[in-house]
Protein backbone atom coordinates (compact mmCIF):
# COMPACT_ATOMS: atom_id res chain seq x y z
CA UNK A 1 0.00 0.00 0.00
CA UNK A 2 2.78 2.40 0.86
CA UNK A 3 4.35 1.85 -2.52
CA UNK A 4 1.15 2.54 -4.43
CA UNK A 5 0.57 5.75 -2.50
CA UNK A 6 3.97 7.11 -3.42
CA UNK A 7 3.81 6.33 -7.10
CA UNK A 8 1.97 8.48 -9.66
CA UNK A 9 -1.36 7.23 -10.84
CA UNK A 10 -0.36 6.14 -14.31
CA UNK A 11 1.89 3.43 -12.86
CA UNK A 12 -0.94 1.72 -10.92
CA UNK A 13 -2.18 -0.26 -13.87
CA UNK A 14 1.22 -1.69 -14.79
CA UNK A 15 1.78 -2.63 -11.14
CA UNK A 16 -1.53 -4.44 -11.13
CA UNK A 17 -0.47 -6.13 -14.31
CA UNK A 18 2.81 -7.30 -12.82
CA UNK A 19 1.21 -8.50 -9.60
CA UNK A 20 -1.45 -10.40 -11.50
CA UNK A 21 1.16 -11.90 -13.79
CA UNK A 22 3.06 -13.19 -10.76
CA UNK A 23 -0.06 -14.46 -9.02
CA UNK A 24 -1.64 -16.24 -11.94
CA UNK A 25 1.51 -18.18 -12.73
CA UNK A 26 2.08 -19.31 -9.15
CA UNK A 27 -1.28 -20.63 -8.00
CA UNK A 28 -0.86 -23.10 -5.15
CA UNK A 29 -3.91 -25.36 -4.94
CA UNK A 30 -5.47 -26.60 -1.72
CA UNK A 31 -6.99 -29.95 -2.76
CA UNK A 32 -10.31 -30.42 -0.98
CA UNK A 33 -10.92 -33.82 -2.58
CA UNK A 34 -13.67 -36.01 -1.17
CA UNK A 35 -14.61 -38.44 -3.94
CA UNK A 36 -13.99 -39.58 -7.51
CA UNK A 37 -13.17 -36.05 -8.71
CA UNK A 38 -10.24 -36.20 -6.32
CA UNK A 39 -8.76 -39.04 -8.35
CA UNK A 40 -9.00 -36.91 -11.48
CA UNK A 41 -7.37 -34.09 -9.54
CA UNK A 42 -4.49 -36.42 -8.70
CA UNK A 43 -4.28 -37.45 -12.34
CA UNK A 44 -4.04 -33.78 -13.28
CA UNK A 45 -0.91 -33.54 -11.17
CA UNK A 46 0.57 -36.67 -12.73
CA UNK A 47 3.23 -36.62 -15.40
CA UNK A 48 0.73 -37.28 -18.19
CA UNK A 49 -1.19 -34.03 -17.65
CA UNK A 50 1.34 -32.15 -15.51
CA UNK A 51 -0.39 -29.27 -13.78
CA UNK A 52 3.12 -27.93 -13.09
CA UNK A 53 3.16 -26.42 -16.58
CA UNK A 54 0.88 -23.70 -15.22
CA UNK A 55 2.76 -23.04 -12.01
CA UNK A 56 0.19 -24.96 -9.99
CA UNK A 57 2.13 -28.04 -9.03
CA UNK A 58 2.64 -27.09 -5.38
CA UNK A 59 -0.35 -28.83 -3.80
CA UNK A 60 -0.36 -27.86 -0.17
CA UNK A 61 -2.43 -29.60 2.47
CA UNK A 62 -2.00 -26.69 4.81
CA UNK A 63 -4.46 -23.90 4.00
CA UNK A 64 -2.07 -21.19 5.22
CA UNK A 65 0.11 -21.70 2.16
CA UNK A 66 -2.52 -21.99 -0.57
CA UNK A 67 -4.31 -19.45 -2.70
CA UNK A 68 -6.73 -21.57 -4.74
CA UNK A 69 -9.02 -24.17 -3.22
CA UNK A 70 -10.14 -26.95 -5.56
CA UNK A 71 -13.27 -28.57 -4.14
CA UNK A 72 -13.42 -31.94 -5.89
CA UNK A 73 -16.23 -34.30 -5.03
CA UNK A 74 -19.48 -34.34 -3.15
CA UNK A 75 -19.64 -32.36 0.07
CA UNK A 76 -21.84 -33.70 2.85
CA UNK A 77 -23.47 -31.38 5.36
CA UNK A 78 -21.12 -32.65 8.06
CA UNK A 79 -18.23 -31.45 5.91
CA UNK A 80 -19.48 -27.90 5.26
CA UNK A 81 -18.15 -26.33 8.50
CA UNK A 82 -14.77 -27.96 7.80
CA UNK A 83 -14.75 -26.58 4.27
CA UNK A 84 -15.66 -23.11 5.50
CA UNK A 85 -12.94 -23.19 8.15
CA UNK A 86 -10.31 -24.22 5.61
CA UNK A 87 -11.50 -21.45 3.29
CA UNK A 88 -11.28 -18.87 6.07
CA UNK A 89 -7.79 -20.03 7.01
CA UNK A 90 -6.41 -19.42 3.51
CA UNK A 91 -4.73 -16.03 3.12
CA UNK A 92 -5.95 -13.39 0.70
CA UNK A 93 -6.01 -13.15 -2.22
CA UNK A 94 -7.60 -16.53 -2.80
CA UNK A 95 -9.84 -18.20 -5.33
CA UNK A 96 -12.04 -21.27 -5.43
CA UNK A 97 -12.62 -23.83 -8.18
CA UNK A 98 -15.71 -26.01 -7.85
CA UNK A 99 -14.75 -29.21 -9.65
CA UNK A 100 -17.41 -31.58 -10.94
CA UNK A 101 -21.17 -31.85 -10.80
CA UNK A 102 -21.36 -32.76 -7.10
CA UNK A 103 -19.39 -29.80 -5.82
CA UNK A 104 -21.20 -27.42 -8.16
CA UNK A 105 -24.79 -28.63 -7.77
CA UNK A 106 -24.94 -31.78 -5.66
CA UNK A 107 -24.83 -33.92 -8.78
CA UNK A 108 -27.05 -36.97 -8.64
CA UNK A 109 -26.97 -36.92 -4.83
CA UNK A 110 -30.19 -35.01 -4.17
CA UNK A 111 -30.32 -36.44 -0.66
CA UNK A 112 -30.68 -35.22 2.89
CA UNK A 113 -26.96 -35.12 3.59
CA UNK A 114 -25.31 -33.77 0.41
CA UNK A 115 -25.32 -30.01 -0.06
CA UNK A 116 -26.59 -28.86 -3.44
CA UNK A 117 -23.65 -26.75 -4.48
CA UNK A 118 -20.80 -25.39 -2.39
CA UNK A 119 -21.40 -21.89 -3.75
CA UNK A 120 -24.20 -21.58 -1.21
CA UNK A 121 -21.60 -21.54 1.55
CA UNK A 122 -18.33 -20.17 0.11
CA UNK A 123 -17.62 -17.95 -2.92
CA UNK A 124 -16.73 -19.84 -6.10
CA UNK A 125 -14.80 -18.40 -9.04
CA UNK A 126 -14.82 -21.20 -11.64
CA UNK A 127 -17.19 -24.15 -12.04
CA UNK A 128 -16.01 -27.27 -13.84
CA UNK A 129 -18.77 -29.43 -15.35
CA UNK A 130 -18.51 -33.19 -15.66
CA UNK A 131 -18.95 -36.31 -13.61
CA UNK A 132 -16.07 -36.57 -13.08
CA UNK A 133 -14.37 -33.98 -15.30
CA UNK A 134 -11.34 -35.04 -17.27
CA UNK A 135 -7.98 -33.60 -16.24
CA UNK A 136 -8.04 -31.46 -19.36
CA UNK A 137 -11.18 -29.76 -18.08
CA UNK A 138 -9.53 -28.96 -14.77
CA UNK A 139 -6.53 -27.55 -16.63
CA UNK A 140 -8.96 -25.47 -18.70
CA UNK A 141 -10.51 -24.13 -15.49
CA UNK A 142 -7.09 -23.18 -14.18
CA UNK A 143 -6.39 -21.32 -17.42
CA UNK A 144 -9.75 -19.57 -17.07
CA UNK A 145 -8.94 -18.66 -13.50
CA UNK A 146 -5.58 -17.29 -14.63
CA UNK A 147 -7.37 -15.14 -17.18
CA UNK A 148 -9.78 -13.91 -14.52
CA UNK A 149 -6.92 -13.03 -12.19
CA UNK A 150 -5.12 -11.19 -14.97
CA UNK A 151 -8.18 -9.19 -15.96
CA UNK A 152 -9.79 -8.39 -12.62
CA UNK A 153 -7.01 -8.67 -10.05
CA UNK A 154 -5.42 -5.75 -8.22
CA UNK A 155 -2.17 -5.48 -6.38
CA UNK A 156 -3.81 -5.04 -2.99
CA UNK A 157 -6.67 -7.48 -3.74
CA UNK A 158 -9.19 -4.66 -3.31
CA UNK A 159 -11.46 -6.36 -5.85
CA UNK A 160 -12.53 -8.64 -3.01
CA UNK A 161 -13.14 -5.87 -0.48
CA UNK A 162 -16.41 -4.69 -1.97
CA UNK A 163 -17.91 -8.16 -2.38
CA UNK A 164 -19.98 -8.28 0.75
CA UNK A 165 -23.05 -9.67 -0.98
CA UNK A 166 -23.87 -13.33 -1.13
CA UNK A 167 -22.65 -14.53 -4.50
CA UNK A 168 -24.38 -17.87 -4.74
CA UNK A 169 -27.47 -18.79 -6.71
CA UNK A 170 -30.60 -16.89 -5.75
CA UNK A 171 -33.33 -19.25 -6.96
CA UNK A 172 -32.83 -22.23 -4.65
CA UNK A 173 -34.64 -25.49 -5.30
CA UNK A 174 -37.66 -25.86 -3.07
CA UNK A 175 -37.08 -27.90 0.06
CA UNK A 176 -39.56 -30.58 1.03
CA UNK A 177 -41.81 -29.49 3.86
CA UNK A 178 -42.09 -31.63 6.95
CA UNK A 179 -45.75 -32.40 6.28
CA UNK A 180 -45.35 -33.40 2.64
CA UNK A 181 -45.59 -36.98 1.45
CA UNK A 182 -42.59 -38.87 0.17
CA UNK A 183 -42.57 -39.32 -3.57
CA UNK A 184 -40.78 -42.50 -4.54
CA UNK A 185 -39.14 -42.50 -7.97
CA UNK A 186 -41.13 -45.38 -9.43
CA UNK A 187 -43.62 -48.15 -8.80
CA UNK A 188 -42.47 -51.46 -10.17
CA UNK A 189 -45.87 -53.10 -9.79
CA UNK A 190 -47.96 -50.67 -11.80
CA UNK A 191 -45.12 -49.20 -13.85
CA UNK A 192 -46.26 -45.68 -13.05
CA UNK A 193 -43.67 -43.01 -13.02
CA UNK A 194 -44.45 -41.57 -9.62
CA UNK A 195 -46.41 -42.69 -6.64
CA UNK A 196 -46.98 -40.98 -3.34
CA UNK A 197 -46.77 -43.03 -0.19
CA UNK A 198 -49.11 -42.39 2.73
CA UNK A 199 -47.56 -40.40 5.50
CA UNK A 200 -47.30 -41.79 9.00
CA UNK A 201 -48.84 -39.83 11.80
CA UNK B 1 -29.49 -77.56 15.39
CA UNK B 2 -28.56 -78.24 19.01
CA UNK B 3 -28.75 -74.59 20.02
CA UNK B 4 -32.52 -74.67 19.47
CA UNK B 5 -32.89 -77.34 22.15
CA UNK B 6 -30.95 -75.20 24.56
CA UNK B 7 -33.04 -72.14 23.72
CA UNK B 8 -36.30 -74.10 23.97
CA UNK B 9 -35.34 -75.37 27.39
CA UNK B 10 -34.72 -71.86 28.71
CA UNK B 11 -36.96 -69.55 26.65
CA UNK B 12 -39.85 -71.77 25.57
CA UNK B 13 -42.59 -69.70 23.93
CA UNK B 14 -40.64 -66.47 23.95
CA UNK B 15 -39.34 -66.74 20.40
CA UNK B 16 -40.26 -68.06 16.99
CA UNK B 17 -37.99 -69.59 14.41
CA UNK B 18 -37.91 -69.39 10.65
CA UNK B 19 -35.51 -70.28 7.88
CA UNK B 20 -34.76 -68.89 4.45
CA UNK B 21 -32.23 -70.84 2.38
CA UNK B 22 -29.23 -71.12 4.71
CA UNK B 23 -30.39 -68.47 7.15
CA UNK B 24 -31.60 -69.83 10.46
CA UNK B 25 -33.49 -67.17 12.35
CA UNK B 26 -34.64 -66.66 15.91
CA UNK B 27 -37.42 -64.05 15.92
CA UNK B 28 -38.44 -62.04 18.98
CA UNK B 29 -41.66 -60.05 18.69
CA UNK B 30 -41.87 -56.53 20.05
CA UNK B 31 -43.63 -57.37 23.31
CA UNK B 32 -41.07 -60.03 24.24
CA UNK B 33 -37.90 -58.59 22.77
CA UNK B 34 -36.91 -56.08 25.44
CA UNK B 35 -36.87 -58.61 28.25
CA UNK B 36 -35.81 -61.74 26.40
CA UNK B 37 -33.17 -60.42 24.00
CA UNK B 38 -30.24 -59.98 26.35
CA UNK B 39 -30.51 -63.31 28.21
CA UNK B 40 -31.14 -65.09 24.92
CA UNK B 41 -28.03 -63.65 23.28
CA UNK B 42 -26.06 -64.33 26.45
CA UNK B 43 -27.22 -67.96 26.33
CA UNK B 44 -26.30 -68.21 22.64
CA UNK B 45 -22.87 -66.78 23.35
CA UNK B 46 -21.94 -68.65 26.50
CA UNK B 47 -23.75 -71.96 26.16
CA UNK B 48 -24.17 -72.49 22.42
CA UNK B 49 -20.78 -71.29 21.22
CA UNK B 50 -21.94 -68.31 19.13
CA UNK B 51 -19.03 -66.22 20.31
CA UNK B 52 -18.73 -63.81 17.36
CA UNK B 53 -21.17 -60.97 16.64
CA UNK B 54 -20.69 -60.77 12.90
CA UNK B 55 -23.14 -57.98 12.26
CA UNK B 56 -25.80 -55.80 13.80
CA UNK B 57 -28.14 -53.73 11.70
CA UNK B 58 -31.53 -52.09 11.66
CA UNK B 59 -34.60 -52.51 9.44
CA UNK B 60 -37.70 -50.36 9.15
CA UNK B 61 -40.74 -52.44 8.19
CA UNK B 62 -43.06 -49.47 7.64
CA UNK B 63 -45.56 -50.24 4.82
CA UNK B 64 -44.09 -53.73 4.53
CA UNK B 65 -46.72 -56.36 3.62
CA UNK B 66 -47.88 -58.43 6.60
CA UNK B 67 -45.47 -56.73 8.98
CA UNK B 68 -46.79 -56.42 12.53
CA UNK B 69 -43.94 -54.60 14.25
CA UNK B 70 -42.13 -51.63 12.80
CA UNK B 71 -38.44 -51.67 13.71
CA UNK B 72 -36.18 -54.68 13.70
CA UNK B 73 -32.60 -55.04 14.86
CA UNK B 74 -30.82 -58.04 13.37
CA UNK B 75 -27.94 -59.72 15.18
CA UNK B 76 -25.83 -62.01 13.01
CA UNK B 77 -23.98 -64.50 15.19
CA UNK B 78 -21.25 -66.93 14.18
CA UNK B 79 -19.88 -69.92 15.99
CA UNK B 80 -16.17 -69.62 15.27
CA UNK B 81 -15.58 -73.27 16.16
CA UNK B 82 -18.16 -74.90 13.93
CA UNK B 83 -18.82 -72.09 11.46
CA UNK B 84 -22.53 -72.27 12.24
CA UNK B 85 -24.53 -69.07 11.90
CA UNK B 86 -27.78 -67.78 13.34
CA UNK B 87 -29.69 -64.55 12.89
CA UNK B 88 -31.58 -63.11 15.82
CA UNK B 89 -34.27 -60.62 14.82
CA UNK B 90 -35.56 -58.46 17.66
CA UNK B 91 -38.50 -56.13 16.96
CA UNK B 92 -39.40 -52.82 18.54
CA UNK B 93 -42.28 -50.46 17.98
CA UNK B 94 -43.16 -46.79 17.97
CA UNK B 95 -43.42 -44.42 19.75
CA UNK B 96 -40.37 -45.30 21.80
CA UNK B 97 -38.45 -48.16 20.15
CA UNK B 98 -35.78 -49.52 22.42
CA UNK B 99 -33.83 -52.72 22.91
CA UNK B 100 -31.23 -53.65 25.54
CA UNK B 101 -27.65 -52.94 24.59
CA UNK B 102 -25.39 -55.94 23.98
CA UNK B 103 -22.11 -54.07 24.34
CA UNK B 104 -21.64 -55.96 27.60
CA UNK B 105 -21.53 -59.20 25.58
CA UNK B 106 -19.68 -58.02 22.48
CA UNK B 107 -17.67 -54.80 22.47
CA UNK B 108 -18.02 -54.76 18.70
CA UNK B 109 -21.67 -53.81 19.13
CA UNK B 110 -20.67 -50.36 20.34
CA UNK B 111 -20.44 -48.46 17.06
CA UNK B 112 -23.11 -50.57 15.34
CA UNK B 113 -25.70 -49.79 18.01
CA UNK B 114 -24.80 -46.12 17.71
CA UNK B 115 -25.34 -46.38 13.97
CA UNK B 116 -28.73 -48.05 14.38
CA UNK B 117 -29.71 -45.32 16.83
CA UNK B 118 -28.49 -42.62 14.47
CA UNK B 119 -30.24 -43.94 11.37
CA UNK B 120 -33.43 -45.48 12.84
CA UNK B 121 -33.89 -43.91 16.26
CA UNK B 122 -33.91 -47.20 18.13
CA UNK B 123 -32.51 -46.51 21.58
CA UNK B 124 -30.29 -48.98 23.41
CA UNK B 125 -30.52 -48.57 27.21
CA UNK B 126 -27.26 -49.68 28.80
CA UNK B 127 -25.09 -48.46 25.94
CA UNK B 128 -21.94 -46.84 27.40
CA UNK B 129 -21.78 -43.99 24.87
CA UNK B 130 -25.16 -43.36 23.22
CA UNK B 131 -24.25 -40.59 20.78
CA UNK B 132 -24.82 -40.18 17.07
CA UNK B 133 -22.04 -41.58 14.93
CA UNK B 134 -22.76 -40.71 11.28
CA UNK B 135 -24.86 -37.55 11.35
CA UNK B 136 -23.84 -34.32 13.09
CA UNK B 137 -24.69 -34.34 16.77
CA UNK B 138 -27.22 -31.49 16.46
CA UNK B 139 -29.21 -33.43 13.83
CA UNK B 140 -32.77 -34.17 14.85
CA UNK B 141 -34.12 -36.76 12.40
CA UNK B 142 -33.34 -40.40 11.73
CA UNK B 143 -32.67 -40.56 7.98
CA UNK B 144 -33.15 -44.28 7.26
CA UNK B 145 -36.71 -44.33 8.59
CA UNK B 146 -39.12 -45.00 5.74
CA UNK B 147 -41.19 -41.90 6.55
CA UNK B 148 -38.16 -39.64 6.38
CA UNK B 149 -38.15 -37.65 3.11
CA UNK B 150 -35.30 -38.43 0.73
CA UNK B 151 -34.18 -34.82 0.69
CA UNK B 152 -34.63 -34.32 4.41
CA UNK B 153 -36.36 -31.37 6.00
CA UNK B 154 -33.84 -28.81 4.73
CA UNK B 155 -31.11 -29.62 7.25
CA UNK B 156 -28.50 -29.70 4.51
CA UNK B 157 -28.77 -25.96 3.91
CA UNK B 158 -28.87 -24.73 7.49
CA UNK B 159 -25.40 -23.25 7.49
CA UNK B 160 -24.16 -19.66 7.49
CA UNK B 161 -22.77 -18.41 4.19
CA UNK B 162 -19.19 -17.18 4.00
CA UNK B 163 -18.90 -14.20 1.65
CA UNK B 164 -15.79 -12.62 0.22
CA UNK B 165 -15.93 -9.89 2.83
CA UNK B 166 -15.83 -12.44 5.67
CA UNK B 167 -12.67 -14.06 4.44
Amino acid sequence: MALTNLLPDFLIAPLDYLANMARKHSLWPMPFATACCGIELMATASSRYDIARFGSEAMRFSPRQCDVMIVAGRVAMKMVPVMQRIWLQMPEPKWCISMGACASSGGVFDTYAVVQGIDRFIPVDVYVPGCPPRPEQLIRSILDLQEKIQRTGTIDAREFASRTAYEGPTALARELGAEEAIVAPGDYNTATRLRSLPTVN
Amino acid sequence: MPYLDTLNAKFAGAFATSAFRDNQRVVLSAEKAFTVLFPLLKCLKEECGFDFLAELGGIDYLHYPHATDRFCVVYGLTNTTTGERVWVKAFANDPDPELPSVVALWKGADWMEREVYDMYGVRFPGHPDPRRILMPSEYTGHPLRKDYPLRGYGERHNFPTVTRADS
